[in-house]
Formats: structure tokens, C-alpha cells, sequence
């Protein structure tokens, strides 16, 4: 599927750019920010940013609830959690003296989707649809389904938020999609499949409406019967008609949710990686949220190599370290210089792509989250991402 | 490269020789598009002709080979290194394409096909119906792996490599049929999910898994390894890509990790070394040593663990200046040293 490129937001022209600073702090100070979303490709350390970000603002007063989609075991235990399920769970003792909170919760998209449809049908209605085979595999396997119900969670935390006041901050991290876009399309997608004309058209017989058998339809129905077999259709056509209490309400629930993520109040943070796979999906995010009008608050770039102090050239300490190497006292400070030398030239490759992401979206606020030597494995590496997120 | 590989790790030699499809995965971030494309370029270099296929709409053999986007159709990209060096062609295949022509070639349904496409009918059973998107993406790749001589017109390939989905994903998309058996009893997609389900569980499949030597990837790595054993799928080798230099020894790393190293002593070699040395630069030269020491005991743990997967395993070098047309050749020729073609 080839991406339909958009045009480009940045000027025309422009000397090489150095980005304007992203103030976190002054993000999740403001009260009025009630939505952060962190998006990004897969592996850029988005599930950490969101985690680091909501222990700070909680910290700093505010009552938060992370909404985090497939952590490692590790990063769910850093917070205190054993393991995270579907439902918000209280890390301990964390922004007690500031008034603030933090809760935690990893989405469960089969649970998610079940809860959708045991709120939307009758208990009768509600365990047909959920035994059916093609509703068991749309809930737990089919690609889409697990950025639709992010955005579904979303929206529950937020109504729930807003009537108990329990949070007065959602930080959501978005599934490790294919590309960081889909977690923009999908909800809309799995939207308008499942109340789309060509699943009224499939329900039209089990309703009974046989007449409106068209050649069209016939020809359809034909065609998806030699392509996946005749009892997935029947199984898909119980689903639709199960499910026709409910439709319209999916197309409705899609809209509402990106509604919310266009409100005020909601702060996009794109993630990404001082890599060009990354950088390019952090481009293409970057135009999309600014397409659809969405508050996008900044970028963040993970992982960035800090440039060693001084002006020794790579060429200059690889030369230094061949002149060393006749002479074994001398063996360490030659395998410094060499770090010294690769350190350089990989601070200017991120560097150039940096500048280059800078230039063509000028008006992107960036902070560079410095690469740290060791992993993070409890709240204080946590604090430690934090405090470099807020540019400390 | 040669000395890359850890004695720690199993050792194997060219157990892959006649594997005729390599799937490539790995967790996000850790570079396997790049890998499949050194692989794809590795395996041309002994003469093989070579098919690199991506299945997820990312364009990023193309960007890669720094070539325009591909379309649904076999196109030449690169040479192998070497004399008697195969040929590597791409292929950019998604769901859509492959279902219509499937449509045409088996049913015949050329125009039909695309009347249905009007009525959304494609994108519903590509998109929609579970499995049916993974199992024509991976028909695609085994008609490819398939082709033999008796093929005629049709381009006949030694090997193919496939940029595969992700980690997480990986053993759902390759065991596509099982999500189907449930649902699809029968019916040609079931009995093409069948043939593909032979091919992969065949001697001729192996899937390699890219990682790097972090916890998280090594985790998701550990993961996937046991997720395709028990779904019975043939596991390759673990490709641990993104190694930092190697350039001090565990006696250095040592001393800068106790911070037993005298900054006069950095700073007399710098003067002999012609360099005009001051503290600050004599400070930060050995922030980075200690940097580099702490990540490597990091690394060295998770070297441990891939180790204890029992997989052969192979390196592949951080390249500081990243990945560039010739980046992927000297990465191609690490992947040959260590027996990977």
C-alpha cells in the first residue's frame, strides 16, 4: 500500500534549523492539559516516555493515570506493578507530599471489546456476539483492533475522569503499529468496515430481505465464499445481524474519540529516535496531526548521543590513536580516542538528521532525551528520564 | 570482521545452505529491514539469485537501495559483490494486489475482480476477515519460493528473503492458519494457508530473529523463539545487530568502571600522541570509556541470554556512520564471514 505523501508543512526554504526547546514541564503544569498522547514508530521508546511522564507530572501534583499498550514485564514492575491489567491500578506512594497520583494500566483490547458490547446489548444479546468465531478472531487478532480500542479505553478514562475526578491527567501511549499513522486510521477503518454498505449489504439476507438479493450482491457473496469459505460468511453474517444493535454506534464511538483528540486539552507528543526510519515517521505524524488540526505539543527524540566535550576532531583522535599504537602504556588512551572518534561521527550523523527534520518542520518544538548506559528499571529511572525530558 | 562471533555462542557452520526462504523479524528499532536487505545481498554474493520482499507498505527496500517506491512486480535493485555474484531483485507486496491476482488467476475473475474492488468487497476480505490478509502476503512469498524451471516466463530464484513483520506478530502471521482453522474449514484460502503452512514447517524455511543487546529486544526475542517453537516453525538464527566496537579489553573496562584510571597519565599519552590535551577533553574522553564499559557489562549480560536460546548466532557491528548502499555490503560481508550464506 503506498503511502499518499502530503505536502510538506516546513518553508520552502531555510538555512539548516536548529529546533525551538519543548518546555515539559510547562506542558504538564498547565491544568489545562488533560490529554497527552505519545505516538511514534515501534522501538523508539514511546511506552517509557509515557510512563517517565506521567510519574513527573504526578510529582508534580497532578493526578494521573497512564494508559500503556504492551509494556515489557520490566518497565510494569518499575512501577511498583506487578503486572498491569485492564483496569487502573494505584503505583504507591508516589506524589502523596504534592497532591498528586499516579495510576497505571495496561490496555487488554479482547477485554476492551467485550466490555464494549456487554455495555451495548442485552445479556442474552451480549454472549451470542461474544461466543461467535469471527467476533472471537475480530477482537483478538485482527490488525486494527488494538489501536480502535485504545482510543475506546481513551475515551472511557476520559468520561470516567471528568465525572469521579479521579485524573486530571491521561497520558496514553499508542500501540507498536506497522507505521505510527495507523493508530490515527485504524479505529476509522475497523469503523467503517463493520457498519459499512457492504456489511448491511451481507445483512440484508439474514434479515430476511432476500429480495434485495441483487446480481451485484450475489456476485459479492459469491466471490467472498470462494475466497474465505462459506461458514466464515455465515459466521460473519450471524455476527452482523448479533451485532445490528450496536451499529452505528461504532461509526459514532470513532468520531467521538477523534473529537476528543482534537479537543483542547489534548497535547500530541510524537517520539521518536535519532534514526532515519524514525525521524521519517515522526515527519509523516507531524504532517498528519497538523492536517487534521490535532494539538500537536512537541517531538521528543529519544536516545540521543551527547557530544563529548571539547573540539578534538574523529580525524584528529584516530591519527593520535595510530600514533599510539606501537606502545602498550599507551593502549588505553588509544581505545579512548577511538570511542572519542566513533562518539564524533555518530553525534554528527544524528545530528544532520536532526537538523534536517528541523528544517522541514521549523515550527515542531523538540527536546533530545540523551542516551542513558544502562536501562530503566524502577520509578528513579523513571525520575531520571523525566528530569531529561524537562530539558534538566 | 572476522573474530565477531562470542565463543559463548553455539556454534554452526553454513547450516543454512539450502534454505530457500529466510524470514527476517525483529522487535521495532533494532534494524531488520536492513539485515534482510545485507542478507538478500550476502546470498547473491555466492551466486544465488535472490528475492527480498516486504510485506508492510513501508517502502523501505526502496529506501534502502535509495530507488524509487516499489510496485506489485519484481524489479532488479542490486549486484551481489564479487565475480560470479547473483542478482538481487524486490518485490513490494500488499494484500490487495496479491487477492486480485489471485482472483484472476484462479478464478478468472480479471474485470469481476476489480468490479468487486468498487464495492469495497477487496479491502473488506483483506482487511477485515482475520488472516486472510496474512495468509495472501505469505501465499505471494511462496509462490515465489516455489518457482522452479518448469516455470516458463516466470523469474526462477535460489532464495528468498523475506522482511517480515515484527517480533510480536511474527508467529501469527506465519501460523495464519491456525487463526483459520476455526473459521475457514475450507475453501481455497484455507488450502492455500495449507500449502503455505507445508513450505514453512518444511526443511526449506528458516526464520531469523534480530535483536540487540538490550533487555527488552533480548526479552521479545526469548519470547518469539519459544512462541515459534511451539507453533512448529523452523527458528534460524539470532541475528544480533547494532554491536558497539569492541575496542577496549575487560582489564581497561575495569579501571574505568572503578575509576582507577589517573586523568595524568590519559593526559601525558594525549601529548605523545600529539595531541594538546586539556582536563576537560581528558575528562570527557574517559566519561565515554566508562560510558562504553558500563553498557558493555549491560551487554555482555544480554549476550549471555541469547546465548542460553540455543540458536546459532551471528553479529553484525554498529556502524557509526549509518546505513548507507555500502553499509549494506560490508554488513553483507560480515553475514558471509559468519556463515549466514
Amino acid at each position: 500500500m503506498a503511502r499518499v505523501t502530503s505536502p510538506r508543512v516546513g518553508p520552502l526554504a531555510a538555512r539548516p534549523g536548529v529546533a525551538a526547546n519543548l518546555d515539559v514541564d510547562a506542558l504538564i503544569d498547565d491544568r489545562d492539559t488533560r490529554i497527552v498522547v505519545c505516538c511514534g514508530s515501534g522501538g523508539v521508546g514511546k511506552t517509557t516516555t509515557a510512563a517517565a511522564l506521567g510519574l513527573r507530572a504526578a510529582e508534580r501534583g497532578r493526578r494521573v493515570v497512564v494508559l500503556t499498550i504492551d509494556p515489557a514485564r520490566r518497565l510494569a514492575q518499575s512501577m511498583g506493578i506487578e503486572a498491569l491489567d485492564n483496569t487502573p491500578r494505584p503505583v504507591p506512594g508516589v506524589g502523596e507530599a504534592e497532591g498528586g497520583s499516579l495510576d497505571a494500566m495496561m490496555l487488554d483490547m479482547k477485554r476492551t471489546f467485550d466490555e464494549v458490547v456487554e455495555s451495548q446489548a442485552s445479556p442474552e444479546k451480549a454472549q451470542q456476539i461474544l461466543n461467535n468465531p469471527f467476533y472471537i478472531a475480530v477482537s483478538s487478532s485482527f490488525a486494527g483492533t488494538q489501536e480502535y480500542m485504545a482510543m475506546e479505553k481513551l475515551g472511557q478514562l476520559d468520561k470516567l475522569a471528568r465525572k469521579s475526578g479521579a485524573w486530571d491527567l491521561i497520558v496514553v501511549d499508542t500501540p507498536p503499529s506497522r507505521s505510527a499513522l495507523d493508530f490515527l486510521d485504524a479505529p476509522e477503518r475497523l469503523a467503517s468496515f463493520l457498519d459499512g454498505r457492504f456489511m448491511r449489504l451481507l445483512l440484508a439476507p439474514a434479515k430476511g430481505g432476500a429480495r434485495f438479493m441483487t446480481a451485484g450482491l450475489g456476485l459479492m457473496t459469491g466471490a467472498l465464499t470462494k475466497i474465505i469459505g462459506a461458514q466464515v460468511l455465515r459466521d460473519m453474517q450471524t455476527f452482523v445481524s448479533a451485532f445490528d444493535t450496536l451499529f452505528g454506534g461504532f461509526r459514532a464511538r470513532a468520531q467521538r474519540t477523534f473529537e476528543l483528540l482534537q479537543a483542547e486539552g489534548t497535547a500530541f507528543l510524537v517520539v521518536a529516535a535519532p534514526e532515519p526510519d524514525a525521524l521519517r515517521e515522526a515527519a509523516y505524524f507531524v504532517e498528519r496531526l497538523t492536517q487534521e488540526r490535532m494539538p500537536l505539543a512537541g517531538l521528543v527524540i529519544n536516545r540521543v548521543s551527547t557530544s563529548p566535550a571539547g573540539d578534538l576532531s574523529a580525524a584528529a583522535a584516530l591519527a593520535g590513536a595510530e600514533r599510539l599504537a606501537d606502545s602498550p602504556s599507551g593502549a588505553l588512551t588509544a581505545g579512548l580516542l577511538r570511542l572519542h572518534a566513533d562518539r564524533r561521527r555518530i553525534v554528527e550523523r544524528e545530528t544532520r538528521l536532526r537538523e534536517r527534520f528541523a528544517t522541514s518542520h521549523s515550527g515542531v518544538r523538540t527536546v533530545a532525551v540523551p542516551a542513558l548506559s544502562t536501562d530503566v528499571h524502577d520509578l528513579d529511572g523513571l525520575r531520571t528520564i523525566g528530569t531529561l525530558l524537562a530539558g534538566d | 570482521m572476522g573474530g565477531l562471533i562470542p565463543a559463548a555462542y553455539s556454534d554452526f557452520v553454513g547450516s543454512f545452505d539450502s534454505t530457500r526462504l529466510h524470514v527476517v523479524t525483529g522487535k521495532g528499532g533494532t534494524g531488520k529491514s536492513t539485515v534482510a536487505a545485507a542478507l538478500a545481498l550476502a546470498l547473491a554474493s555466492t551466486g544465488k539469485q535472490v528475492l527480498l520482499c516486504e510485506v508492510e507498505g513501508r517502502q523501505g527496500i526502496a529506501q534502502l537501495f535509495d530507488v524509487p517506491p516499489l510496485p506489485y512486480q519484481e524489479r532488479h535493485i542490486a549486484h551481489g559483490s564479487g565475480p560470479d555474484a547473483g542478482d538481487v531483485y524486490a518485490l513490494a507486496i500488499d494484500a490487495e494486489s496479491a487477492l486480485l491476482e489471485y482472483l484472476a488467476m484462479y478464478y478468472h475473475l480479471g474485470r469481476a475482480g476489480r468490479a468487486l474492488d468498487r464495492f469495497g468487497v477487496i479491502d473488506f476480505a483483506t482487511t477485515i476477515a482475520p488472516g486472510v490478509r496474512d495468509v495472501l502476503l505469505t501465499g505471494k512469498v511462496y509462490e515465489a519460493a516455489k518457482r522452479n524451471s518448469r516455470n516458463k516466463g516466470a523469474r526462477h530464484y535460489d532464495a528468498v528473503v523475506l522482511d517480515a513483520p515484527p517480533t510480536g506478530r511474527i508467529t501469527q502471521f506465519l501460523g495464519v492458519n491456525e487463526e483459520l482453522a476455526g473459521l475457514a474449514k475450507v475453501g481455497p484460502i484455507k488450502s492455500q494457508a495449507d500449502s503455505v503452512a507445508n513450505l514453512l514447517r518444511s526443511g526449506g524455511t528458516a526464520v531469523h530473529l534480530v535483536t540487540v543487546l538490550e533487555e527488552m529486544p533480548v526479552q521479545e526475542t526469548a519470547d518469539g523463539v519459544e512462541e515459534l517453537r511451539a507453533a512448529q516453525l523452523p527458528v534460524g538464527a539470532i541475528i544480533v545487530n547494532l554491536v558497539r566496537a569492541k575496542t577496549l579489553d575487560a582489564a581497561q573496562r575495569e579501571l574505568l568502571l572503578t575509576g582507577s584510571v589517573p586523568p595524568a597519565k590519559i593526559a601525558k599519552q594525549l601529548t605523545k600522541a600529539g595531541i594538546e590535551s586539556t582536563p576537560e577533553m581528558v575528562n570527557s574522553l574517559l566519561a565515554e570509556g566508562r560510558f562504553q564499559a558500563e553498557r558493555r557489562v549491560l551487554e555482555d549480560e544480554q549476550r549471555a541470554v541469547v546465548a542460553t536460546l540455543g540458536q546459532p548466532t551471528v553479529e553484525l557491528p554498529l556502524l557509526p556512520g549509518g546505513i548507507d548502499l555500502a553499509g549494506l555490503y560490508e554488513l553483507a560481508a560480515d553475514l558471509r564471514e559468519q556463515a549466514m550464506a
